[in-house]
Protein backbone atom coordinates (compact mmCIF):
# COMPACT_ATOMS: atom_id res chain seq x y z
CA UNK A 1 0.00 0.00 0.00
CA UNK A 2 1.19 3.67 -0.87
CA UNK A 3 0.58 6.40 1.19
CA UNK A 4 0.56 10.12 0.66
CA UNK A 5 0.88 12.72 2.84
CA UNK A 6 0.79 16.99 1.70
CA UNK A 7 2.73 19.13 3.58
CA UNK A 8 2.26 22.70 4.00
CA UNK A 9 4.99 25.20 5.50
CA UNK A 10 3.31 27.63 7.85
CA UNK A 11 4.64 30.24 10.01
CA UNK A 12 4.91 29.58 13.71
CA UNK A 13 1.18 29.82 15.57
CA UNK A 14 2.87 32.56 17.63
CA UNK A 15 4.51 34.30 14.99
CA UNK A 16 4.16 38.23 14.14
CA UNK A 17 0.92 38.69 10.93
CA UNK A 18 2.44 42.00 9.09
CA UNK A 19 2.47 42.72 5.76
CA UNK A 20 5.06 44.81 3.17
CA UNK A 21 5.35 45.94 -0.22
CA UNK A 22 2.17 48.24 0.21
CA UNK A 23 0.37 45.26 2.36
CA UNK A 24 0.90 42.37 -0.77
CA UNK A 25 3.52 40.39 0.41
CA UNK A 26 3.69 38.78 3.65
CA UNK A 27 6.12 39.82 6.34
CA UNK A 28 8.68 37.10 6.35
CA UNK A 29 11.25 38.82 8.64
CA UNK A 30 12.11 36.95 11.98
CA UNK A 31 8.67 34.39 10.93
CA UNK A 32 9.89 30.62 12.26
CA UNK A 33 8.70 28.19 9.55
CA UNK A 34 6.90 24.67 10.82
CA UNK A 35 5.41 22.52 9.01
CA UNK A 36 1.38 22.77 9.05
CA UNK A 37 0.16 21.52 12.41
CA UNK A 38 -2.95 19.64 11.26
CA UNK A 39 -0.30 17.97 8.03
CA UNK A 40 2.22 17.11 10.92
CA UNK A 41 0.26 16.07 13.92
CA UNK A 42 -2.39 14.36 12.19
CA UNK A 43 -1.88 13.58 9.15
CA UNK A 44 1.31 12.60 8.81
CA UNK A 45 1.64 11.02 12.37
CA UNK A 46 -1.56 8.72 11.36
CA UNK A 47 0.24 7.71 8.58
CA UNK A 48 3.39 6.74 10.12
CA UNK A 49 1.00 4.96 12.80
CA UNK A 50 0.27 2.79 9.90
CA UNK A 51 3.26 1.94 8.84
CA UNK A 52 4.43 1.19 12.18
CA UNK A 53 1.65 -1.63 12.08
CA UNK A 54 2.23 -2.26 8.90
CA UNK A 55 6.14 -1.93 7.21
CA UNK A 56 5.52 -3.24 4.15
CA UNK A 57 3.45 0.51 3.45
CA UNK A 58 5.30 3.03 1.09
CA UNK A 59 5.17 6.49 2.93
CA UNK A 60 5.80 9.74 0.82
CA UNK A 61 5.42 13.45 1.18
CA UNK A 62 4.52 15.77 -0.95
CA UNK A 63 5.14 19.55 -1.15
CA UNK A 64 4.41 22.46 -3.34
CA UNK A 65 7.10 25.10 -2.51
CA UNK A 66 10.36 26.12 -3.44
CA UNK A 67 13.77 25.69 -2.01
CA UNK A 68 13.02 27.22 1.00
CA UNK A 69 10.28 24.59 2.15
CA UNK A 70 13.02 21.98 2.66
CA UNK A 71 13.78 22.53 6.10
CA UNK A 72 10.44 21.77 6.97
CA UNK A 73 10.31 18.79 4.69
CA UNK A 74 13.38 17.00 6.83
CA UNK A 75 11.59 17.56 9.89
CA UNK A 76 8.79 15.68 8.47
CA UNK A 77 10.84 13.53 7.14
CA UNK A 78 12.43 12.92 10.77
CA UNK A 79 9.55 11.57 12.49
CA UNK A 80 9.01 9.00 9.47
CA UNK A 81 7.62 8.23 5.92
CA UNK A 82 10.42 7.10 3.34
CA UNK A 83 10.67 9.74 0.80
CA UNK A 84 9.45 13.36 -0.03
CA UNK A 85 8.72 15.10 -3.34
CA UNK A 86 9.27 19.09 -3.70
CA UNK A 87 7.41 20.41 -6.47
CA UNK A 88 8.74 23.34 -7.31
CA UNK A 89 6.76 26.11 -7.66
CA UNK A 90 5.56 29.15 -5.54
CA UNK A 91 2.01 29.73 -5.78
CA UNK A 92 -0.56 30.23 -3.04
CA UNK A 93 -3.94 29.27 -5.54
CA UNK A 94 -5.29 26.41 -4.37
CA UNK A 95 -6.34 25.40 -7.66
CA UNK A 96 -2.93 25.22 -9.10
CA UNK A 97 -1.39 23.74 -5.87
CA UNK A 98 -4.12 20.56 -5.83
CA UNK A 99 -2.92 20.00 -9.50
CA UNK A 100 0.35 19.65 -8.82
CA UNK A 101 -0.33 17.25 -5.97
CA UNK A 102 -3.09 15.38 -7.97
CA UNK A 103 -0.53 15.17 -10.58
CA UNK A 104 2.36 13.80 -8.54
CA UNK A 105 -0.89 11.41 -6.86
CA UNK A 106 -1.41 9.77 -10.30
CA UNK A 107 1.96 9.37 -11.47
CA UNK A 108 2.77 7.41 -8.14
CA UNK A 109 -0.17 5.63 -7.89
CA UNK A 110 -1.26 6.49 -4.19
CA UNK A 111 -3.98 4.28 -2.47
CA UNK A 112 -4.32 7.10 0.03
CA UNK A 113 -3.45 10.33 -0.01
CA UNK A 114 -3.85 12.41 3.87
CA UNK A 115 -3.92 16.78 3.98
CA UNK A 116 -4.43 18.44 7.12
CA UNK A 117 -8.01 19.70 7.75
CA UNK A 118 -6.31 23.35 6.40
CA UNK A 119 -3.49 25.43 6.41
CA UNK A 120 -2.56 28.18 9.24
CA UNK A 121 -1.87 30.77 6.68
CA UNK A 122 -4.56 30.74 4.01
CA UNK A 123 -7.07 28.91 5.79
CA UNK A 124 -8.29 27.84 2.90
CA UNK A 125 -9.51 23.77 3.84
CA UNK A 126 -9.41 23.29 0.36
CA UNK A 127 -6.43 21.41 -1.23
CA UNK A 128 -8.36 17.63 0.13
CA UNK A 129 -11.75 17.90 -1.98
CA UNK A 130 -9.55 19.63 -5.03
CA UNK A 131 -7.54 16.45 -5.31
CA UNK A 132 -10.10 14.40 -4.95
CA UNK A 133 -12.00 15.62 -7.48
CA UNK A 134 -9.43 16.06 -10.31
CA UNK A 135 -8.84 12.29 -9.34
CA UNK A 136 -12.04 11.32 -9.18
CA UNK A 137 -11.68 9.72 -5.78
CA UNK A 138 -14.18 9.89 -2.39
CA UNK A 139 -13.09 12.72 0.52
CA UNK A 140 -13.49 12.25 3.50
CA UNK A 141 -13.11 15.71 5.18
CA UNK A 142 -12.66 16.63 9.03
CA UNK A 143 -11.61 13.29 10.09
CA UNK A 144 -10.58 11.99 13.47
CA UNK A 145 -10.29 8.76 13.42
CA UNK A 146 -9.22 6.49 10.66
CA UNK A 147 -8.42 2.57 10.83
CA UNK A 148 -7.43 0.48 7.90
CA UNK A 149 -8.71 -3.16 7.29
CA UNK A 150 -7.46 -4.47 3.97
CA UNK A 151 -8.72 -1.62 1.73
CA UNK A 152 -11.94 -0.93 3.51
CA UNK A 153 -10.89 2.54 5.66
CA UNK A 154 -13.53 2.73 8.73
CA UNK A 155 -13.45 6.90 9.49
CA UNK A 156 -14.95 8.85 12.49
CA UNK A 157 -15.71 12.15 10.56
CA UNK A 158 -16.80 15.65 12.25
CA UNK A 159 -20.36 16.65 11.39
CA UNK A 160 -21.97 19.80 12.95
CA UNK A 161 -22.64 18.92 16.70
CA UNK A 162 -21.58 15.64 16.45
CA UNK A 163 -19.89 12.58 14.66
CA UNK A 164 -20.37 10.18 11.97
CA UNK A 165 -18.64 6.90 11.28
CA UNK A 166 -18.13 6.25 7.47
CA UNK A 167 -16.56 3.15 5.27
CA UNK A 168 -15.15 3.46 2.45
CA UNK A 169 -13.05 1.46 -0.11
CA UNK A 170 -9.57 2.57 -1.28
CA UNK A 171 -8.24 4.59 -3.14
CA UNK A 172 -9.65 7.70 -1.41
CA UNK A 173 -8.48 11.57 0.19
CA UNK A 174 -8.95 12.10 3.48
CA UNK A 175 -8.13 15.57 5.36
CA UNK A 176 -7.54 15.13 8.93
CA UNK A 177 -8.06 17.11 12.37
CA UNK A 178 -7.62 16.70 15.69
CA UNK A 179 -8.21 13.33 17.44
CA UNK A 180 -6.30 11.32 14.54
CA UNK A 181 -3.07 11.12 16.23
CA UNK A 182 -1.08 12.62 18.64
CA UNK A 183 2.25 15.38 18.29
CA UNK A 184 5.51 13.52 18.22
CA UNK A 185 8.33 15.55 18.33
CA UNK A 186 11.72 14.00 16.21
CA UNK A 187 14.10 11.72 18.14
CA UNK A 188 18.05 12.29 17.20
CA UNK A 189 18.05 8.39 14.96
CA UNK A 190 15.32 10.14 13.21
CA UNK A 191 16.76 13.11 12.28
CA UNK A 192 20.01 11.59 11.18
CA UNK A 193 17.88 8.83 9.41
CA UNK A 194 16.32 11.81 7.68
CA UNK A 195 19.34 13.33 6.17
CA UNK A 196 20.05 10.53 3.58
CA UNK A 197 16.52 9.83 2.91
CA UNK A 198 15.42 10.74 -0.42
CA UNK A 199 14.06 15.01 -1.22
CA UNK A 200 13.18 14.85 -4.92
CA UNK A 201 12.70 17.93 -6.61
CA UNK A 202 10.22 17.74 -9.79
CA UNK A 203 9.03 20.65 -12.39
CA UNK A 204 5.29 21.88 -12.03
CA UNK A 205 2.90 20.71 -14.85
CA UNK A 206 1.02 23.39 -16.14
CA UNK A 207 -2.19 24.52 -14.24
CA UNK A 208 -3.83 27.98 -14.10
CA UNK A 209 -4.10 30.41 -11.09
CA UNK A 210 -7.79 30.42 -10.65
CA UNK A 211 -7.18 33.38 -7.58
CA UNK A 212 -4.77 35.62 -6.83
CA UNK A 213 -4.14 37.68 -3.37
CA UNK A 214 -4.15 41.68 -4.27
CA UNK A 215 -3.81 42.60 -0.78
CA UNK A 216 -3.55 42.21 2.77
CA UNK A 217 -4.73 44.07 5.55
CA UNK A 218 -5.24 43.72 9.84
CA UNK A 219 -8.25 44.04 11.48
CA UNK A 220 -9.01 47.19 13.24
CA UNK A 221 -7.15 46.31 16.68
CA UNK A 222 -9.48 46.56 20.17
CA UNK A 223 -10.62 49.58 21.90
CA UNK A 224 -9.31 48.25 25.06
CA UNK A 225 -10.96 45.60 27.82
CA UNK A 226 -13.60 47.82 30.09
CA UNK A 227 -13.27 45.97 33.53
CA UNK A 228 -16.11 45.38 35.75
CA UNK A 229 -15.81 44.58 39.76
CA UNK A 230 -16.43 41.15 40.59
CA UNK A 231 -19.06 42.59 43.25
CA UNK A 232 -21.32 44.43 40.81
CA UNK A 233 -21.79 41.38 38.35
CA UNK A 234 -25.15 42.83 37.39
CA UNK A 235 -23.44 46.33 35.60
CA UNK A 236 -21.85 43.56 33.43
CA UNK A 237 -25.17 42.16 32.32
CA UNK A 238 -26.70 46.09 31.57
CA UNK A 239 -23.58 46.37 29.55
CA UNK A 240 -23.93 43.08 27.33
CA UNK A 241 -27.43 44.31 26.77
CA UNK A 242 -27.98 48.01 26.42
CA UNK A 243 -24.48 49.18 25.07
CA UNK A 244 -22.98 45.78 23.37
CA UNK A 245 -26.78 44.99 21.96
CA UNK A 246 -25.53 41.15 22.20
CA UNK A 247 -28.04 39.73 24.63
CA UNK B 1 -26.93 33.90 -16.05
CA UNK B 2 -27.64 33.37 -12.42
CA UNK B 3 -26.51 33.21 -8.37
CA UNK B 4 -26.60 29.36 -7.25
CA UNK B 5 -26.68 29.26 -3.88
CA UNK B 6 -26.27 26.13 -2.29
CA UNK B 7 -29.06 25.08 0.61
CA UNK B 8 -27.36 22.96 3.39
CA UNK B 9 -30.51 20.94 4.57
CA UNK B 10 -28.70 17.49 6.13
CA UNK B 11 -31.55 15.93 8.52
CA UNK B 12 -34.22 17.80 6.92
CA UNK B 13 -33.86 20.72 8.12
CA UNK B 14 -32.05 23.74 6.80
CA UNK B 15 -29.03 25.40 8.50
CA UNK B 16 -28.38 28.68 9.54
CA UNK B 17 -25.52 29.00 7.62
CA UNK B 18 -27.74 28.74 4.53
CA UNK B 19 -29.77 31.37 5.06
CA UNK B 20 -26.95 33.39 5.33
CA UNK B 21 -25.53 32.53 2.41
CA UNK B 22 -29.01 33.39 0.92
CA UNK B 23 -29.18 36.31 1.86
CA UNK B 24 -25.66 37.13 0.58
CA UNK B 25 -26.51 35.33 -2.65
CA UNK B 26 -29.39 38.16 -3.34
CA UNK B 27 -27.44 40.69 -2.91
CA UNK B 28 -24.29 39.46 -5.08
CA UNK B 29 -27.47 38.80 -7.67
CA UNK B 30 -28.68 42.13 -7.26
CA UNK B 31 -25.06 43.43 -7.83
CA UNK B 32 -24.46 41.48 -11.05
CA UNK B 33 -28.52 42.51 -12.09
CA UNK B 34 -29.22 38.70 -12.35
CA UNK B 35 -31.43 36.79 -10.12
CA UNK B 36 -30.65 34.53 -7.08
CA UNK B 37 -31.76 30.31 -7.29
CA UNK B 38 -31.19 28.11 -4.34
CA UNK B 39 -30.41 24.21 -4.87
CA UNK B 40 -31.09 21.49 -2.32
CA UNK B 41 -30.97 18.45 -2.78
CA UNK B 42 -32.54 15.17 -0.62
CA UNK B 43 -35.57 15.37 1.77
CA UNK B 44 -36.23 18.73 3.47
CA UNK B 45 -38.63 19.53 5.86
CA UNK B 46 -38.97 23.09 5.53
CA UNK B 47 -41.22 25.01 3.26
CA UNK B 48 -39.27 25.37 0.22
CA UNK B 49 -41.53 28.27 -1.53
CA UNK B 50 -40.98 30.00 1.82
CA UNK B 51 -37.21 30.80 0.90
CA UNK B 52 -38.66 33.17 -1.67
CA UNK B 53 -38.22 35.61 1.57
CA UNK B 54 -34.52 35.54 1.48
CA UNK B 55 -34.13 36.50 -2.03
CA UNK B 56 -34.04 33.30 -3.72
CA UNK B 57 -36.25 33.60 -7.01
CA UNK B 58 -36.30 29.78 -7.61
CA UNK B 59 -35.39 26.78 -5.81
CA UNK B 60 -34.14 23.73 -7.78
CA UNK B 61 -35.10 20.14 -5.82
CA UNK B 62 -33.39 17.26 -6.17
CA UNK B 63 -34.75 14.39 -3.98
CA UNK B 64 -33.32 11.57 -4.66
CA UNK B 65 -32.56 8.13 -2.12
CA UNK B 66 -28.71 8.10 -3.19
CA UNK B 67 -28.86 12.15 -1.45
CA UNK B 68 -30.53 11.03 2.11
CA UNK B 69 -26.64 10.67 2.94
CA UNK B 70 -23.84 13.62 2.49
CA UNK B 71 -21.01 12.17 -0.16
CA UNK B 72 -19.03 15.15 -1.39
CA UNK B 73 -18.29 13.20 -4.42
CA UNK B 74 -21.98 12.56 -5.30
CA UNK B 75 -23.46 15.82 -4.31
CA UNK B 76 -20.45 18.22 -6.47
CA UNK B 77 -21.72 16.18 -9.35
CA UNK B 78 -25.55 16.66 -9.15
CA UNK B 79 -25.08 20.81 -8.24
CA UNK B 80 -22.72 20.74 -11.17
CA UNK B 81 -25.47 19.71 -13.32
CA UNK B 82 -27.81 22.28 -11.70
CA UNK B 83 -25.32 25.14 -11.99
CA UNK B 84 -25.15 24.33 -15.48
CA UNK B 85 -28.77 24.43 -16.72
CA UNK B 86 -29.49 27.81 -14.94
CA UNK B 87 -26.13 29.22 -16.08
CA UNK B 88 -24.93 29.88 -13.01
CA UNK B 89 -22.09 32.61 -12.94
CA UNK B 90 -21.56 32.46 -8.85
CA UNK B 91 -21.96 29.28 -6.51
CA UNK B 92 -22.60 30.36 -2.96
CA UNK B 93 -21.98 28.33 -0.20
CA UNK B 94 -21.73 28.29 3.50
CA UNK B 95 -18.51 27.69 4.76
CA UNK B 96 -19.39 24.63 7.14
CA UNK B 97 -18.40 20.98 7.48
CA UNK B 98 -20.49 20.09 4.66
CA UNK B 99 -19.46 23.43 1.87
CA UNK B 100 -15.67 23.00 3.19
CA UNK B 101 -16.24 19.24 1.23
CA UNK B 102 -18.25 20.13 -1.78
CA UNK B 103 -16.95 23.57 -2.59
CA UNK B 104 -13.29 22.82 -3.48
CA UNK B 105 -14.74 19.64 -5.36
CA UNK B 106 -16.71 21.64 -7.69
CA UNK B 107 -14.58 24.28 -8.01
CA UNK B 108 -12.51 21.75 -10.29
CA UNK B 109 -15.46 20.35 -11.55
CA UNK B 110 -16.49 23.68 -12.80
CA UNK B 111 -13.27 25.59 -13.43
CA UNK B 112 -14.42 28.31 -11.41
CA UNK B 113 -12.18 29.87 -8.96
CA UNK B 114 -12.80 29.40 -5.52
CA UNK B 115 -12.74 31.95 -2.36
CA UNK B 116 -13.01 29.83 0.96
CA UNK B 117 -13.98 31.60 4.08
CA UNK B 118 -15.58 35.31 2.66
CA UNK B 119 -16.28 37.81 4.88
CA UNK B 120 -17.70 40.23 3.15
CA UNK B 121 -19.42 41.19 -0.18
CA UNK B 122 -17.52 40.79 -3.51
CA UNK B 123 -16.73 43.97 -5.31
CA UNK B 124 -17.62 42.70 -8.44
CA UNK B 125 -17.07 46.41 -9.97
CA UNK B 126 -13.10 45.67 -10.39
CA UNK B 127 -12.44 42.51 -11.31
CA UNK B 128 -14.16 40.35 -8.40
CA UNK B 129 -12.73 40.59 -5.52
CA UNK B 130 -14.02 38.96 -2.08
CA UNK B 131 -12.03 39.67 1.22
CA UNK B 132 -11.27 36.34 3.39
CA UNK B 133 -9.86 35.32 6.15
CA UNK B 134 -6.33 34.03 6.59
CA UNK B 135 -4.21 33.34 9.32
CA UNK B 136 -6.82 32.43 11.13
CA UNK B 137 -8.38 35.60 11.66
CA UNK B 138 -5.84 37.53 12.57
CA UNK B 139 -5.39 39.10 9.36
CA UNK B 140 -8.08 39.45 6.04
CA UNK B 141 -7.08 38.96 2.03
CA UNK B 142 -8.82 40.53 -0.79
CA UNK B 143 -8.73 37.48 -3.45
CA UNK B 144 -9.16 38.23 -7.18
CA UNK B 145 -11.33 35.33 -8.87
CA UNK B 146 -9.66 34.98 -12.37
CA UNK B 147 -12.20 32.57 -14.06
CA UNK B 148 -15.60 33.14 -15.70
CA UNK B 149 -17.65 31.25 -12.61
CA UNK B 150 -16.36 32.29 -9.17
CA UNK B 151 -17.18 29.89 -6.20
CA UNK B 152 -17.88 31.55 -2.61
CA UNK B 153 -17.46 29.93 0.83
CA UNK B 154 -19.14 32.32 3.31
CA UNK B 155 -17.82 32.22 6.61
CA UNK B 156 -20.44 31.75 9.33
CA UNK B 157 -22.09 35.06 11.19
CA UNK B 158 -20.09 36.96 8.91
CA UNK B 159 -22.84 38.08 6.73
CA UNK B 160 -26.62 39.06 8.72
CA UNK B 161 -29.41 37.53 7.47
CA UNK B 162 -32.39 39.84 5.87
CA UNK B 163 -35.51 38.57 5.87
CA UNK B 164 -37.90 40.41 3.02
CA UNK B 165 -40.83 39.35 1.36
CA UNK B 166 -41.19 36.94 -1.66
CA UNK B 167 -42.40 33.49 -3.07
CA UNK B 168 -39.94 30.96 -4.42
CA UNK B 169 -40.67 29.15 -7.58
CA UNK B 170 -40.22 25.18 -6.48
CA UNK B 171 -39.14 23.49 -9.54
CA UNK B 172 -38.12 19.08 -9.19
CA UNK B 173 -35.13 19.26 -10.80
CA UNK B 174 -33.97 15.80 -12.56
CA UNK B 175 -30.34 15.00 -11.71
CA UNK B 176 -27.87 11.94 -12.95
CA UNK B 177 -27.43 10.77 -8.96
CA UNK B 178 -24.01 8.29 -8.55
CA UNK B 179 -24.38 5.35 -6.01
CA UNK B 180 -22.52 7.15 -3.31
CA UNK B 181 -19.26 5.48 -2.09
CA UNK B 182 -18.80 6.27 0.92
CA UNK B 183 -21.12 4.09 3.62
CA UNK B 184 -22.86 5.84 6.82
CA UNK B 185 -21.87 3.10 9.36
CA UNK B 186 -23.18 5.48 12.15
CA UNK B 187 -24.24 8.96 13.30
CA UNK B 188 -23.58 10.57 16.83
CA UNK B 189 -25.31 13.83 17.66
CA UNK B 190 -25.54 15.78 20.93
CA UNK B 191 -29.55 16.35 20.74
CA UNK B 192 -30.86 19.89 21.71
CA UNK B 193 -27.00 21.44 21.38
CA UNK B 194 -26.75 24.70 19.49
CA UNK B 195 -23.96 23.54 16.72
CA UNK B 196 -20.69 26.04 17.86
CA UNK B 197 -20.09 27.65 14.30
CA UNK B 198 -23.89 28.96 14.12
CA UNK B 199 -24.22 29.92 17.27
CA UNK B 200 -24.55 33.82 18.24
CA UNK B 201 -23.63 33.67 21.62
CA UNK B 202 -20.83 31.24 23.06
CA UNK B 203 -19.52 30.44 26.69
CA UNK B 204 -16.47 29.08 27.08
CA UNK B 205 -14.40 27.05 29.73
CA UNK B 206 -10.92 26.47 30.54
CA UNK B 207 -8.44 25.00 33.33
CA UNK B 208 -9.18 27.70 35.71
CA UNK B 209 -12.70 25.80 36.16
CA UNK B 210 -10.37 22.87 37.87
CA UNK B 211 -12.46 20.27 36.57
CA UNK B 212 -15.25 18.04 34.34
CA UNK B 213 -17.89 18.25 37.46
CA UNK B 214 -17.77 22.29 37.21
CA UNK B 215 -19.24 22.24 34.38
CA UNK B 216 -22.54 23.08 35.80
CA UNK B 217 -21.52 26.57 35.93
CA UNK B 218 -21.05 26.95 31.96
CA UNK B 219 -23.76 25.01 31.37
CA UNK B 220 -26.04 27.35 33.46
CA UNK B 221 -25.06 30.35 32.10
CA UNK B 222 -25.11 28.60 28.75
CA UNK B 223 -28.87 27.53 29.31
CA UNK B 224 -30.37 31.51 30.03
CA UNK B 225 -28.36 32.70 26.93
CA UNK B 226 -29.63 30.18 24.35
CA UNK B 227 -25.99 29.82 24.15
CA UNK B 228 -23.50 27.41 22.90
CA UNK B 229 -20.79 25.58 24.90
CA UNK B 230 -17.45 25.51 24.16
CA UNK B 231 -13.73 24.94 25.81
CA UNK B 232 -9.96 25.57 25.03
CA UNK B 233 -7.43 23.32 24.18
CA UNK B 234 -6.00 21.83 27.85
CA UNK B 235 -9.90 20.99 28.85
CA UNK B 236 -10.40 19.11 25.66
CA UNK B 237 -6.97 16.69 26.01
CA UNK B 238 -7.88 15.99 28.95
CA UNK B 239 -11.20 14.59 27.92
CA UNK B 240 -13.18 17.14 30.74
CA UNK B 241 -15.08 18.06 27.66
CA UNK B 242 -15.63 16.07 23.88
CA UNK B 243 -13.07 17.17 21.10
CA UNK B 244 -15.68 18.73 19.31
CA UNK B 245 -16.27 21.53 21.58
CA UNK B 246 -12.42 22.71 21.34
CA UNK B 247 -12.04 26.08 19.76
CA UNK B 248 -8.49 27.65 18.81
CA UNK B 249 -6.31 27.16 16.41
CA UNK B 250 -6.42 23.66 16.35
CA UNK B 251 -10.12 23.29 17.21
CA UNK B 252 -13.24 24.61 15.55
CA UNK B 253 -12.63 28.85 14.84
CA UNK B 254 -15.77 30.09 15.48
CA UNK B 255 -16.69 33.91 15.21
CA UNK B 256 -20.42 34.24 17.60
CA UNK B 257 -21.85 37.89 18.18
CA UNK B 258 -20.73 37.11 22.00
CA UNK B 259 -17.88 34.87 23.68
CA UNK B 260 -17.36 34.44 27.05
CA UNK B 261 -14.23 33.02 28.25
CA UNK B 262 -14.11 32.06 31.55
CA UNK B 263 -11.12 30.81 33.40
CA UNK B 264 -9.40 30.64 30.27
CA UNK B 265 -6.14 32.69 29.93
CA UNK B 266 -6.32 33.44 26.62
CA UNK B 267 -3.05 31.77 24.69
CA UNK B 268 -2.23 32.98 21.34
CA UNK B 269 -3.35 29.33 19.68
CA UNK B 270 -6.96 30.23 21.46
CA UNK B 271 -7.78 33.71 19.99
CA UNK B 272 -6.76 32.60 16.47
CA UNK B 273 -9.81 30.33 17.18
CA UNK B 274 -12.33 33.18 18.52
CA UNK B 275 -10.55 36.73 17.67
CA UNK B 276 -13.88 36.97 15.00
CA UNK B 277 -15.87 37.22 17.63
CA UNK B 278 -18.33 40.67 17.68
CA UNK B 279 -17.83 41.04 21.59
CA UNK B 280 -15.14 39.28 23.74
CA UNK B 281 -15.75 38.95 27.73
CA UNK B 282 -13.32 37.42 29.93
CA UNK B 283 -13.44 36.52 33.18
CA UNK B 284 -10.52 35.34 34.55
CA UNK B 285 -9.41 35.33 38.18
CA UNK B 286 -5.62 36.48 37.22
CA UNK B 287 -5.28 40.33 36.21
CA UNK B 288 -2.43 39.71 34.04
CA UNK B 289 -4.01 36.87 31.97
CA UNK B 290 -3.19 37.94 28.35
CA UNK B 291 -7.16 37.34 26.94
CA UNK B 292 -8.05 40.70 29.05
CA UNK B 293 -6.09 42.15 25.70
CA UNK B 294 -8.28 40.94 23.40
CA UNK B 295 -11.79 41.83 25.66
CA UNK B 296 -13.93 44.15 25.17
CA UNK B 297 -15.46 43.52 29.02
CA UNK B 298 -13.72 41.50 31.76
CA UNK B 299 -13.96 40.42 35.14
CA UNK B 300 -11.02 40.17 37.19
CA UNK B 301 -13.08 37.45 39.77
CA UNK B 302 -13.19 34.28 40.73
CA UNK B 303 -15.37 31.96 38.21
CA UNK B 304 -17.57 30.50 41.22
CA UNK B 305 -18.29 33.37 42.57
CA UNK B 306 -19.15 35.77 39.62
CA UNK B 307 -20.45 33.23 36.67
CA UNK B 308 -23.80 32.08 38.80
CA UNK B 309 -23.96 35.97 39.84
CA UNK B 310 -23.60 36.47 35.85
CA UNK B 311 -26.02 33.81 34.98
CA UNK B 312 -28.86 34.70 38.08
CA UNK B 313 -28.60 38.93 36.60
CA UNK B 314 -29.07 37.62 33.28
CA UNK B 315 -31.93 35.39 33.65
CA UNK B 316 -33.39 38.72 35.68
CA UNK B 317 -32.38 40.82 32.96
CA UNK B 318 -34.37 38.59 29.91
CA UNK B 319 -37.49 37.78 32.57
CA UNK B 320 -38.14 41.92 32.67
CA UNK B 321 -37.42 41.88 28.69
Amino acid sequence: MKILVCISKTPDTTAKIAFTDNNTKFDTNGVQWIINPYDEWYALVRAIELKEKDPSVVLHMVTVGTADAEPVIRKALALGGDEAIRVNADSHDSFYIASQIAHVAKEGGYDLIFTGKETIDYNGSSIGGMVAELLDLPYISLATKFELNSSIATITREIEAGEEVNEVALPLVVSAQKGMAEQRIPNMRGIMAARTKPLKVIEPVAADNYTSVTGFGLPPAKAGVKLVSPDNVEELARLLHEEAKVI
Amino acid sequence: MSVLIFIDAADGAIKKGSFEAMSYGAKVAEQLSTTAEAVVLGKVNDDLAALGKYGVKKVHHVANDNLQHFDAQVYTKVIAQVAEACGATVVIFSNNIDGKAIAPRLSVRLKAGLVAGAVALPDTANNFVVKKNVFSGKAFANVSVNTAIKIIALNPNAYQVQETSGVAEVSVFNATVDTPKVKVVSTSKASGEVPLTEAEIVVSGGRGLKGPENWGLVEDLAKVLHAATACSRPVADADWRPHHEHVGQTGIAIAPNLYIAIGISGAIQHLAGVNRSKVIVVINKDPEAPFFKAADYGIVGDAFEVVPKLTEAISKLKGQA
